[in-house]
Protein backbone atom coordinates (compact mmCIF):
# COMPACT_ATOMS: atom_id res chain seq x y z
CA UNK A 1 0.00 0.00 0.00
CA UNK A 2 2.64 2.01 1.07
CA UNK A 3 4.92 1.24 -1.67
CA UNK A 4 1.86 2.05 -4.32
CA UNK A 5 1.02 5.65 -2.81
CA UNK A 6 4.68 6.39 -3.36
CA UNK A 7 4.93 5.37 -6.58
CA UNK A 8 1.49 7.17 -7.35
CA UNK A 9 3.44 10.63 -5.52
CA UNK A 10 6.03 10.10 -7.84
CA UNK A 11 4.16 10.17 -10.98
CA UNK A 12 2.66 12.95 -9.77
CA UNK A 13 5.58 14.51 -9.28
CA UNK A 14 6.48 13.72 -13.09
CA UNK A 15 8.27 16.43 -14.40
CA UNK A 16 10.33 16.37 -11.17
CA UNK A 17 12.19 13.23 -11.19
CA UNK A 18 13.87 14.62 -15.44
CA UNK A 19 16.18 16.78 -13.16
CA UNK A 20 16.84 15.29 -10.05
CA UNK A 21 19.61 12.94 -10.01
CA UNK A 22 19.43 9.16 -8.66
CA UNK A 23 21.82 9.88 -5.85
CA UNK A 24 19.10 12.15 -4.23
CA UNK A 25 16.25 9.79 -4.09
CA UNK A 26 18.66 7.34 -2.31
CA UNK A 27 18.73 9.17 0.32
CA UNK A 28 14.73 9.36 0.79
CA UNK A 29 13.89 12.74 0.36
CA UNK A 30 12.91 14.68 -2.96
CA UNK A 31 11.54 18.24 -3.08
CA UNK A 32 11.11 20.72 -6.03
CA UNK A 33 9.56 24.63 -6.43
CA UNK A 34 6.45 25.03 -8.78
CA UNK A 35 9.20 27.67 -10.58
CA UNK A 36 13.00 28.39 -9.90
CA UNK A 37 12.55 32.32 -10.68
CA UNK A 38 10.31 34.94 -9.00
CA UNK A 39 10.20 38.36 -11.61
CA UNK A 40 9.77 41.76 -9.58
CA UNK A 41 7.94 43.10 -12.53
CA UNK A 42 6.71 46.63 -12.37
CA UNK A 43 3.08 45.21 -10.85
CA UNK A 44 4.80 42.86 -8.55
CA UNK A 45 3.25 42.85 -5.13
CA UNK A 46 4.65 39.92 -3.74
CA UNK A 47 4.00 36.18 -4.84
CA UNK A 48 3.78 32.41 -3.58
CA UNK A 49 6.23 29.80 -4.78
CA UNK A 50 4.83 26.18 -4.37
CA UNK A 51 7.58 23.76 -2.34
CA UNK A 52 6.64 20.30 -2.89
CA UNK A 53 8.19 17.04 -2.43
CA UNK A 54 8.12 13.45 -1.31
CA UNK A 55 9.99 10.96 1.40
CA UNK A 56 10.71 7.49 0.94
CA UNK A 57 10.13 7.31 5.21
CA UNK A 58 7.64 8.44 7.18
CA UNK A 59 9.02 12.13 9.15
CA UNK A 60 8.68 15.51 9.54
CA UNK A 61 9.88 17.92 7.56
CA UNK A 62 11.54 21.58 8.09
CA UNK A 63 11.79 24.09 5.18
CA UNK A 64 14.43 26.94 5.40
CA UNK A 65 14.61 29.83 2.54
CA UNK A 66 17.61 32.25 2.40
CA UNK A 67 18.37 35.02 0.93
CA UNK A 68 21.75 35.54 -0.20
CA UNK A 69 24.11 37.34 2.58
CA UNK A 70 24.82 41.11 2.46
CA UNK A 71 26.97 43.41 4.89
CA UNK A 72 24.62 45.03 7.03
CA UNK A 73 25.24 47.93 9.12
CA UNK A 74 23.16 47.96 12.17
CA UNK A 75 23.36 51.51 14.01
CA UNK A 76 22.16 52.50 17.61
CA UNK A 77 20.28 55.65 18.49
CA UNK A 78 20.89 57.28 21.89
CA UNK A 79 19.52 60.46 23.25
CA UNK A 80 22.10 63.56 22.89
CA UNK A 81 20.60 67.13 24.08
CA UNK A 82 17.02 65.98 23.82
CA UNK A 83 17.45 64.30 20.27
CA UNK A 84 18.16 60.88 19.12
CA UNK A 85 21.15 60.23 17.55
CA UNK A 86 23.15 57.22 15.63
CA UNK A 87 25.80 56.87 18.14
CA UNK A 88 27.40 53.32 17.89
CA UNK A 89 27.39 51.08 14.57
CA UNK A 90 28.27 47.46 14.57
CA UNK A 91 28.79 46.24 10.97
CA UNK A 92 27.59 42.28 10.09
CA UNK A 93 29.75 40.85 7.01
CA UNK A 94 27.57 38.07 5.95
CA UNK A 95 23.69 39.28 7.59
CA UNK A 96 20.98 37.15 5.03
CA UNK A 97 18.55 39.48 3.10
CA UNK A 98 15.74 37.00 3.55
CA UNK A 99 15.35 34.38 5.87
CA UNK A 100 12.07 32.14 6.28
CA UNK A 101 11.58 28.80 7.95
CA UNK A 102 8.51 26.36 7.52
CA UNK A 103 8.01 22.73 9.80
CA UNK A 104 5.20 20.04 9.57
CA UNK A 105 5.51 20.72 13.66
CA UNK A 106 7.08 23.19 15.84
CA UNK A 107 11.22 22.70 15.22
CA UNK A 108 11.69 22.94 18.61
CA UNK A 109 9.71 19.70 19.08
CA UNK A 110 11.92 18.00 15.99
CA UNK A 111 15.02 19.12 16.59
CA UNK A 112 17.60 19.37 19.77
CA UNK A 113 19.28 22.85 20.12
CA UNK A 114 22.40 21.50 19.25
CA UNK A 115 21.13 20.41 16.06
CA UNK A 116 19.36 23.43 14.99
CA UNK A 117 22.33 25.64 15.76
CA UNK A 118 24.38 23.27 13.54
CA UNK A 119 21.99 23.74 10.92
CA UNK A 120 21.04 27.10 11.62
CA UNK A 121 17.28 26.78 11.69
CA UNK A 122 15.38 29.08 13.78
CA UNK A 123 16.31 32.92 14.35
CA UNK A 124 18.12 32.76 16.94
CA UNK A 125 20.80 30.52 15.25
CA UNK A 126 21.46 32.97 12.16
CA UNK A 127 25.52 32.87 12.05
CA UNK A 128 26.00 36.51 12.00
CA UNK A 129 29.43 37.64 11.84
CA UNK A 130 30.65 40.96 13.23
CA UNK A 131 33.38 42.65 11.11
CA UNK A 132 35.53 43.91 14.24
CA UNK A 133 35.61 41.82 17.54
CA UNK A 134 33.26 43.89 20.80
CA UNK A 135 32.00 42.88 23.63
CA UNK A 136 29.72 40.32 23.15
CA UNK A 137 26.87 41.49 25.70
CA UNK A 138 26.91 44.58 23.31
CA UNK A 139 27.21 42.40 19.95
CA UNK A 140 24.07 40.33 20.96
CA UNK A 141 22.37 43.33 21.12
CA UNK A 142 23.15 44.86 17.90
CA UNK A 143 22.00 41.54 16.78
CA UNK A 144 18.85 41.15 18.14
CA UNK A 145 18.37 44.72 16.35
CA UNK A 146 18.80 43.62 13.14
CA UNK A 147 17.00 40.45 13.49
CA UNK A 148 13.50 42.80 14.58
CA UNK A 149 14.30 45.15 12.22
CA UNK A 150 14.08 42.29 9.43
CA UNK A 151 11.17 41.01 11.20
CA UNK A 152 9.25 43.88 10.83
CA UNK A 153 10.09 44.74 7.35
CA UNK A 154 8.77 41.43 6.55
CA UNK A 155 11.85 39.59 4.74
CA UNK A 156 12.93 37.63 8.21
CA UNK A 157 9.89 34.94 9.53
CA UNK A 158 9.00 35.65 13.00
CA UNK A 159 6.64 32.85 12.77
CA UNK A 160 7.73 29.12 11.50
CA UNK A 161 5.20 28.78 8.43
CA UNK A 162 3.20 25.09 7.72
CA UNK A 163 4.06 22.52 5.32
CA UNK A 164 1.59 19.90 4.95
CA UNK A 165 2.33 16.32 4.94
CA UNK A 166 -0.52 14.49 2.46
CA UNK A 167 -0.11 10.88 3.92
CA UNK A 168 2.69 9.27 4.55
CA UNK A 169 4.95 10.38 1.72
CA UNK A 170 4.40 13.48 0.15
CA UNK A 171 4.67 17.31 1.48
CA UNK A 172 4.15 20.63 0.41
CA UNK A 173 4.05 24.39 1.60
CA UNK A 174 3.51 27.68 -0.11
CA UNK A 175 6.30 30.20 0.43
CA UNK A 176 5.62 33.94 0.61
CA UNK A 177 7.98 36.40 -0.81
CA UNK A 178 6.64 39.72 -0.20
CA UNK A 179 6.53 42.72 -2.39
CA UNK A 180 10.35 44.03 -0.42
CA UNK A 181 11.90 40.66 -1.62
CA UNK A 182 15.65 41.42 -1.60
CA UNK A 183 16.97 40.51 -5.38
CA UNK A 184 19.68 37.45 -5.83
CA UNK A 185 19.97 34.19 -5.65
CA UNK A 186 18.34 32.18 -2.62
CA UNK A 187 18.67 28.77 -1.42
CA UNK A 188 16.09 26.36 -0.19
CA UNK A 189 16.96 23.72 2.27
CA UNK A 190 14.47 20.54 2.89
CA UNK A 191 15.18 18.53 5.95
CA UNK A 192 13.87 15.22 6.62
CA UNK A 193 13.70 14.92 10.43
CA UNK A 194 12.65 11.73 12.63
CA UNK A 195 13.35 10.77 15.78
CA UNK A 196 14.90 14.21 17.03
CA UNK A 197 17.66 14.11 13.98
CA UNK A 198 18.02 15.00 10.34
CA UNK A 199 18.13 12.02 7.98
CA UNK A 200 18.53 13.52 4.95
CA UNK A 201 18.63 17.04 3.52
CA UNK A 202 18.43 18.48 0.06
CA UNK A 203 18.61 22.21 -1.15
CA UNK A 204 17.31 23.90 -4.60
CA UNK A 205 18.17 27.00 -5.67
CA UNK A 206 15.92 29.77 -6.14
CA UNK A 207 16.60 32.96 -8.28
CA UNK A 208 15.07 36.31 -7.27
CA UNK A 209 15.36 39.30 -9.81
CA UNK A 210 14.13 42.42 -10.84
CA UNK A 211 12.49 41.81 -14.57
CA UNK A 212 11.36 43.99 -17.85
CA UNK A 213 11.27 48.00 -17.44
CA UNK A 214 12.50 47.77 -14.01
CA UNK A 215 15.14 45.88 -14.38
CA UNK A 216 16.40 47.13 -17.66
CA UNK A 217 16.20 50.94 -15.68
CA UNK A 218 18.16 49.47 -12.49
CA UNK A 219 21.29 47.93 -14.72
CA UNK A 220 21.12 51.32 -16.61
CA UNK A 221 21.54 53.55 -13.64
CA UNK A 222 24.49 51.76 -11.98
CA UNK A 223 25.97 50.39 -15.33
CA UNK A 224 26.03 53.73 -17.26
CA UNK A 225 24.99 56.32 -14.36
CA UNK A 226 26.33 59.54 -15.92
CA UNK A 227 24.12 58.48 -19.05
CA UNK A 228 21.35 57.71 -16.86
CA UNK A 229 21.72 61.04 -15.30
CA UNK A 230 21.47 62.83 -18.32
CA UNK A 231 18.74 61.16 -19.75
CA UNK A 232 16.57 61.24 -15.88
CA UNK A 233 16.91 64.96 -16.31
CA UNK A 234 16.13 65.03 -20.29
CA UNK A 235 13.13 63.63 -19.37
CA UNK A 236 12.16 66.03 -16.39
CA UNK A 237 12.74 68.69 -19.08
CA UNK A 238 10.47 67.49 -21.75
CA UNK A 239 7.98 66.48 -19.31
CA UNK A 240 8.02 69.79 -17.57
CA UNK A 241 8.00 71.64 -21.16
CA UNK A 242 5.14 69.47 -22.45
CA UNK A 243 3.03 70.39 -19.25
CA UNK A 244 3.77 73.89 -19.40
CA UNK A 245 2.77 73.60 -23.07
CA UNK A 246 -0.32 71.97 -22.61
CA UNK A 247 -1.67 73.34 -19.53
CA UNK A 248 -1.18 76.76 -21.21
CA UNK A 249 -4.02 75.56 -23.74
CA UNK A 250 -6.64 74.67 -21.27
CA UNK B 1 -2.81 49.53 -7.83
CA UNK B 2 0.83 49.09 -7.16
CA UNK B 3 4.19 50.16 -8.70
CA UNK B 4 7.41 48.78 -8.56
CA UNK B 5 9.91 51.62 -8.07
CA UNK B 6 13.52 49.76 -9.47
CA UNK B 7 15.91 52.23 -7.72
CA UNK B 8 13.73 52.73 -4.56
CA UNK B 9 13.38 48.26 -5.04
CA UNK B 10 9.90 48.93 -2.98
CA UNK B 11 6.53 48.27 -4.40
CA UNK B 12 4.32 51.40 -3.72
CA UNK B 13 0.35 52.06 -4.44
CA UNK B 14 0.59 54.11 -7.96
CA UNK B 15 -2.93 56.10 -6.66
CA UNK B 16 -1.39 57.02 -3.18
CA UNK B 17 2.15 58.51 -5.40
CA UNK B 18 0.17 60.55 -7.79
CA UNK B 19 -2.09 61.93 -4.56
CA UNK B 20 1.32 62.99 -3.39
CA UNK B 21 1.93 64.48 -6.46
CA UNK B 22 -1.52 66.01 -7.00
CA UNK B 23 -1.67 67.47 -3.33
CA UNK B 24 1.91 68.52 -3.30
CA UNK B 25 1.71 70.02 -6.54
CA UNK B 26 -1.94 71.66 -5.51
CA UNK B 27 -0.16 73.34 -3.09
CA UNK B 28 3.16 74.43 -5.34
CA UNK B 29 0.47 75.83 -7.37
CA UNK B 30 -1.55 77.89 -4.68
CA UNK B 31 1.74 79.11 -3.03
CA UNK B 32 3.93 79.40 -5.60
CA UNK B 33 6.68 77.12 -4.04
CA UNK B 34 8.15 74.40 -5.62
CA UNK B 35 7.27 71.77 -3.15
CA UNK B 36 10.34 69.93 -2.44
CA UNK B 37 10.07 70.34 0.90
CA UNK B 38 6.95 68.49 1.96
CA UNK B 39 7.20 66.24 -0.95
CA UNK B 40 10.63 65.07 0.40
CA UNK B 41 9.34 64.03 3.90
CA UNK B 42 6.39 62.64 2.64
CA UNK B 43 8.21 60.29 0.44
CA UNK B 44 10.21 59.53 3.24
CA UNK B 45 6.74 58.82 5.51
CA UNK B 46 5.59 56.67 2.73
CA UNK B 47 8.68 53.93 2.97
CA UNK B 48 10.90 55.79 0.36
CA UNK B 49 14.74 55.65 1.84
CA UNK B 50 15.78 58.91 2.54
CA UNK B 51 18.38 59.03 -0.22
CA UNK B 52 16.35 58.10 -2.67
CA UNK B 53 13.66 60.45 -1.85
CA UNK B 54 15.92 63.53 -1.94
CA UNK B 55 17.48 62.38 -5.28
CA UNK B 56 14.33 61.45 -6.98
CA UNK B 57 12.32 64.82 -5.82
CA UNK B 58 15.62 66.94 -7.58
CA UNK B 59 14.41 65.31 -10.64
CA UNK B 60 11.21 65.94 -9.99
CA UNK B 61 11.65 69.61 -8.81
CA UNK B 62 13.79 69.87 -12.60
CA UNK B 63 10.48 69.16 -14.60
CA UNK B 64 8.18 71.37 -12.07
CA UNK B 65 10.24 74.18 -12.27
CA UNK B 66 10.51 74.03 -16.10
CA UNK B 67 6.75 74.51 -16.63
CA UNK B 68 6.94 77.73 -13.72
CA UNK B 69 9.90 79.03 -15.52
CA UNK B 70 7.91 79.10 -19.29
CA UNK B 71 4.82 80.70 -17.83
CA UNK B 72 7.19 83.25 -15.75
CA UNK B 73 9.57 83.73 -18.98
CA UNK B 74 6.22 84.96 -21.34
CA UNK B 75 5.51 87.24 -18.94
CA UNK B 76 9.18 88.73 -19.15
CA UNK B 77 9.62 88.33 -15.03
CA UNK B 78 12.87 86.34 -15.45
CA UNK B 79 16.47 88.10 -15.09
CA UNK B 80 18.16 85.76 -16.54
CA UNK B 81 21.59 87.45 -15.47
CA UNK B 82 20.69 87.77 -12.05
CA UNK B 83 19.65 83.92 -12.52
CA UNK B 84 23.24 83.19 -14.41
CA UNK B 85 25.03 84.42 -10.87
CA UNK B 86 22.90 82.48 -8.94
CA UNK B 87 23.46 79.80 -10.75
CA UNK B 88 26.84 79.64 -11.02
CA UNK B 89 26.94 79.55 -7.17
CA UNK B 90 24.61 77.09 -7.31
CA UNK B 91 26.45 74.81 -9.30
CA UNK B 92 29.51 74.65 -7.51
CA UNK B 93 26.92 74.60 -3.77
CA UNK B 94 24.90 71.79 -5.07
CA UNK B 95 28.46 69.91 -6.17
CA UNK B 96 29.75 70.72 -2.67
CA UNK B 97 26.54 69.33 -1.21
CA UNK B 98 26.45 65.87 -3.07
CA UNK B 99 29.84 65.63 -1.85
CA UNK B 100 28.77 66.61 1.39
CA UNK B 101 26.02 63.79 1.15
CA UNK B 102 28.01 60.72 0.68
CA UNK B 103 30.14 61.60 3.62
CA UNK B 104 27.18 62.05 6.29
CA UNK B 105 25.58 58.98 4.12
CA UNK B 106 28.73 56.77 4.69
CA UNK B 107 29.11 58.55 8.77
CA UNK B 108 25.09 57.01 9.74
CA UNK B 109 24.26 60.77 9.88
CA UNK B 110 22.95 61.50 6.96
CA UNK B 111 19.34 61.04 8.34
CA UNK B 112 19.80 63.48 11.27
CA UNK B 113 21.45 66.43 8.92
CA UNK B 114 18.66 66.11 6.99
CA UNK B 115 15.70 66.43 9.62
CA UNK B 116 17.76 68.99 11.10
CA UNK B 117 18.39 70.80 8.50
CA UNK B 118 14.55 70.84 7.86
CA UNK B 119 13.66 71.77 11.47
CA UNK B 120 16.31 74.67 11.20
CA UNK B 121 15.18 76.40 7.96
CA UNK B 122 11.36 75.45 7.97
CA UNK B 123 11.14 76.93 11.76
CA UNK B 124 12.97 80.02 10.69
CA UNK B 125 11.32 80.90 7.48
CA UNK B 126 7.91 79.33 8.58
CA UNK B 127 8.09 81.75 11.92
CA UNK B 128 9.51 84.93 9.55
CA UNK B 129 6.49 84.64 7.28
CA UNK B 130 3.96 84.08 9.71
CA UNK B 131 4.88 87.36 11.19
CA UNK B 132 5.02 89.22 8.09
CA UNK B 133 2.13 88.47 6.81
CA UNK B 134 0.15 88.85 10.32
CA UNK B 135 1.90 92.18 9.86
CA UNK B 136 0.53 92.72 6.00
CA UNK B 137 -2.62 92.02 7.19
CA UNK B 138 -2.46 94.36 10.22
CA UNK B 139 -0.96 97.09 8.16
CA UNK B 140 -3.92 96.75 5.00
CA UNK B 141 -6.88 97.27 8.05
CA UNK B 142 -4.97 100.09 9.00
CA UNK B 143 -3.42 101.93 6.06
CA UNK B 144 -1.93 105.00 8.28
CA UNK B 145 0.57 102.42 10.08
CA UNK B 146 4.39 103.51 8.65
CA UNK B 147 5.78 101.95 5.88
CA UNK B 148 8.77 99.73 5.68
CA UNK B 149 11.48 101.32 3.72
CA UNK B 150 11.92 99.76 -0.28
CA UNK B 151 15.72 99.90 -0.49
CA UNK B 152 17.67 99.33 2.89
CA UNK B 153 20.95 99.68 2.73
CA UNK B 154 23.36 97.08 4.91
CA UNK B 155 26.95 95.95 4.94
CA UNK B 156 26.36 94.30 1.58
CA UNK B 157 26.35 97.10 0.08
CA UNK B 158 30.15 97.96 0.97
CA UNK B 159 31.48 94.21 -0.72
CA UNK B 160 33.78 94.85 -3.59
CA UNK B 161 33.08 93.22 -7.54
CA UNK B 162 29.80 95.57 -7.79
CA UNK B 163 27.83 94.49 -10.89
CA UNK B 164 24.43 96.29 -12.98
CA UNK B 165 21.76 94.20 -12.86
CA UNK B 166 19.77 96.14 -15.04
CA UNK B 167 16.44 94.17 -15.17
CA UNK B 168 16.00 93.68 -11.31
CA UNK B 169 17.46 97.44 -11.04
CA UNK B 170 20.00 96.60 -9.04
CA UNK B 171 23.93 97.51 -8.72
CA UNK B 172 25.35 95.50 -5.69
CA UNK B 173 28.31 93.04 -5.56
CA UNK B 174 28.28 90.21 -6.98
CA UNK B 175 29.55 88.42 -3.88
CA UNK B 176 26.31 88.50 -2.76
CA UNK B 177 23.86 86.57 -5.43
CA UNK B 178 27.09 84.14 -5.55
CA UNK B 179 27.18 83.56 -2.42
CA UNK B 180 23.56 83.19 -1.73
CA UNK B 181 23.58 80.40 -5.05
CA UNK B 182 25.99 78.69 -3.29
CA UNK B 183 24.05 78.26 0.00
CA UNK B 184 21.29 77.68 -1.70
CA UNK B 185 23.01 74.95 -3.40
CA UNK B 186 23.81 72.99 -0.67
CA UNK B 187 20.70 73.01 0.97
CA UNK B 188 19.38 71.74 -2.79
CA UNK B 189 21.54 68.82 -2.51
CA UNK B 190 21.23 67.70 1.20
CA UNK B 191 17.21 68.57 2.13
CA UNK B 192 16.10 67.42 -2.02
CA UNK B 193 14.81 70.61 -2.36
CA UNK B 194 14.65 73.54 -4.94
CA UNK B 195 15.51 75.56 -2.28
CA UNK B 196 12.96 78.22 -3.33
CA UNK B 197 11.65 78.60 -0.03
CA UNK B 198 15.04 79.90 1.14
CA UNK B 199 16.03 81.65 -1.96
CA UNK B 200 12.61 83.66 -2.68
CA UNK B 201 12.92 85.58 0.93
CA UNK B 202 16.70 86.57 0.05
CA UNK B 203 16.06 87.61 -2.93
CA UNK B 204 13.86 90.06 -1.68
CA UNK B 205 15.12 91.09 1.80
CA UNK B 206 18.77 90.32 0.96
CA UNK B 207 19.19 91.43 -2.06
CA UNK B 208 16.42 93.51 -2.65
CA UNK B 209 14.98 92.50 -5.84
CA UNK B 210 11.70 93.66 -7.42
CA UNK B 211 9.10 90.77 -6.01
CA UNK B 212 7.37 90.34 -9.43
CA UNK B 213 11.09 89.10 -10.42
CA UNK B 214 11.85 86.85 -8.05
CA UNK B 215 9.95 83.95 -8.42
CA UNK B 216 10.40 83.29 -12.05
CA UNK B 217 14.26 84.10 -11.52
CA UNK B 218 14.25 81.71 -8.67
CA UNK B 219 12.58 79.08 -10.77
CA UNK B 220 15.27 79.37 -13.56
CA UNK B 221 17.84 78.96 -11.64
CA UNK B 222 16.56 76.05 -9.63
CA UNK B 223 15.97 74.15 -13.14
CA UNK B 224 19.73 73.67 -13.19
CA UNK B 225 21.05 73.49 -9.90
CA UNK B 226 18.26 70.48 -9.51
CA UNK B 227 19.65 69.15 -12.86
CA UNK B 228 23.25 69.26 -11.60
CA UNK B 229 21.78 67.71 -8.19
CA UNK B 230 20.23 64.94 -10.15
CA UNK B 231 23.66 64.11 -12.24
CA UNK B 232 25.76 64.28 -9.43
CA UNK B 233 23.23 62.03 -7.28
CA UNK B 234 22.88 59.68 -9.74
CA UNK B 235 26.56 59.34 -10.62
CA UNK B 236 28.19 59.36 -6.74
CA UNK B 237 24.95 57.35 -5.44
CA UNK B 238 22.87 55.34 -8.11
CA UNK B 239 20.04 56.91 -6.23
CA UNK B 240 17.68 58.40 -8.55
CA UNK B 241 14.65 56.97 -9.44
CA UNK B 242 13.42 57.73 -12.90
CA UNK B 243 9.89 56.13 -12.31
CA UNK B 244 9.16 57.87 -8.52
CA UNK B 245 9.90 61.21 -10.16
CA UNK B 246 7.85 60.98 -13.43
CA UNK B 247 4.66 59.43 -11.18
CA UNK B 248 5.01 62.39 -8.78
CA UNK B 249 5.15 64.77 -11.69
CA UNK B 250 2.04 63.11 -13.24
CA UNK B 251 -0.12 64.65 -10.07
CA UNK B 252 2.08 67.12 -10.02
CA UNK B 253 1.27 68.75 -12.67
CA UNK B 254 -2.71 68.39 -12.60
CA UNK B 255 -2.46 69.65 -8.93
CA UNK B 256 -0.25 72.56 -9.75
CA UNK B 257 -3.25 73.90 -12.49
CA UNK B 258 -5.63 73.66 -9.87
CA UNK B 259 -3.54 75.63 -7.60
CA UNK B 260 -2.49 78.12 -9.11
CA UNK B 261 -6.17 78.64 -10.27
CA UNK B 262 -7.61 78.62 -6.61
CA UNK B 263 -4.62 80.96 -5.67
CA UNK B 264 -6.45 84.08 -7.28
CA UNK B 265 -9.64 83.73 -4.79
CA UNK B 266 -7.41 84.19 -1.69
CA UNK B 267 -5.49 87.38 -0.75
CA UNK B 268 -1.86 87.69 -0.75
CA UNK B 269 -1.19 87.83 3.05
CA UNK B 270 -3.72 84.93 3.41
CA UNK B 271 -2.14 82.37 1.41
CA UNK B 272 1.47 83.78 2.97
CA UNK B 273 0.26 83.31 6.26
CA UNK B 274 -0.84 79.83 5.27
CA UNK B 275 1.63 78.52 3.25
CA UNK B 276 3.78 79.81 6.76
CA UNK B 277 1.21 77.71 8.39
CA UNK B 278 2.31 74.57 6.59
CA UNK B 279 5.96 74.94 6.03
CA UNK B 280 5.53 75.01 10.56
CA UNK B 281 3.50 71.67 10.22
CA UNK B 282 6.51 70.14 7.98
CA UNK B 283 8.83 71.34 10.79
CA UNK B 284 7.00 70.50 13.91
CA UNK B 285 6.89 66.86 12.61
CA UNK B 286 10.38 66.74 11.67
CA UNK B 287 10.86 67.85 15.07
CA UNK B 288 8.81 65.49 16.75
CA UNK B 289 10.77 62.80 14.66
CA UNK B 290 13.58 63.81 16.66
CA UNK B 291 12.50 63.93 19.64
CA UNK B 292 10.64 61.45 20.44
CA UNK B 293 12.06 57.88 21.21
CA UNK B 294 12.02 55.67 18.25
CA UNK B 295 9.97 52.50 18.47
CA UNK B 296 13.42 50.73 18.03
CA UNK B 297 16.35 52.22 18.81
CA UNK B 298 18.50 50.00 16.21
CA UNK B 299 18.47 51.26 12.38
CA UNK B 300 19.57 48.86 9.35
CA UNK B 301 21.61 50.29 6.49
CA UNK B 302 22.01 47.80 4.08
CA UNK B 303 23.25 49.75 1.21
CA UNK B 304 25.94 51.29 3.04
CA UNK B 305 29.45 51.84 1.89
CA UNK B 306 32.58 50.73 3.11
Amino acid sequence: MKARLFIIGVLFLGALFATVPRAVLAQGLVADLSRHEVNITTGFVGTDVLLFGAVETEGDVIVVVRGPNKRTVVRHKSRVGGIWINDSEVSFANAPTFYRVASSRPVADLLKRADRTRHRIGLNNLRLRPERASDPKRLASFRAGLIRNKVRSGVYGEKPGRVALLGPHLFRSTLHFPANVPTGTYLVEVYLVRNGSVISAQTTPLRVAKAGLGAEIYQFAHRNSALYGIIAILIALLAGWLAGVVFRKV
Amino acid sequence: MQIYLPIAEISLNVFLLLGMGGGVGFLSGLFGVGGGFLMTPLLIFAGVSPAVAVASEANQVVAASVSGVLAHTRRGNVDFKMGGVLLMGGLVGSGFGVWLYSILRAMGQLDLVISLSYVLFLGTIGTLMLIESVRASLRRRNPSAPRRKLHQHTWFHGLPFKVRFRKSKLYISILLPLGIGFFVGILSAIMGVGGGFVMVPAMIYLLGMPTMMVVGTSLFQIIFVTANVTFLQAVNNQTVDVMLALTLLAGGVVGAQFGSRFAGRLPAEHLRALLALVVLAVGVKMILGLVIEPTDLFSLDVGAAL
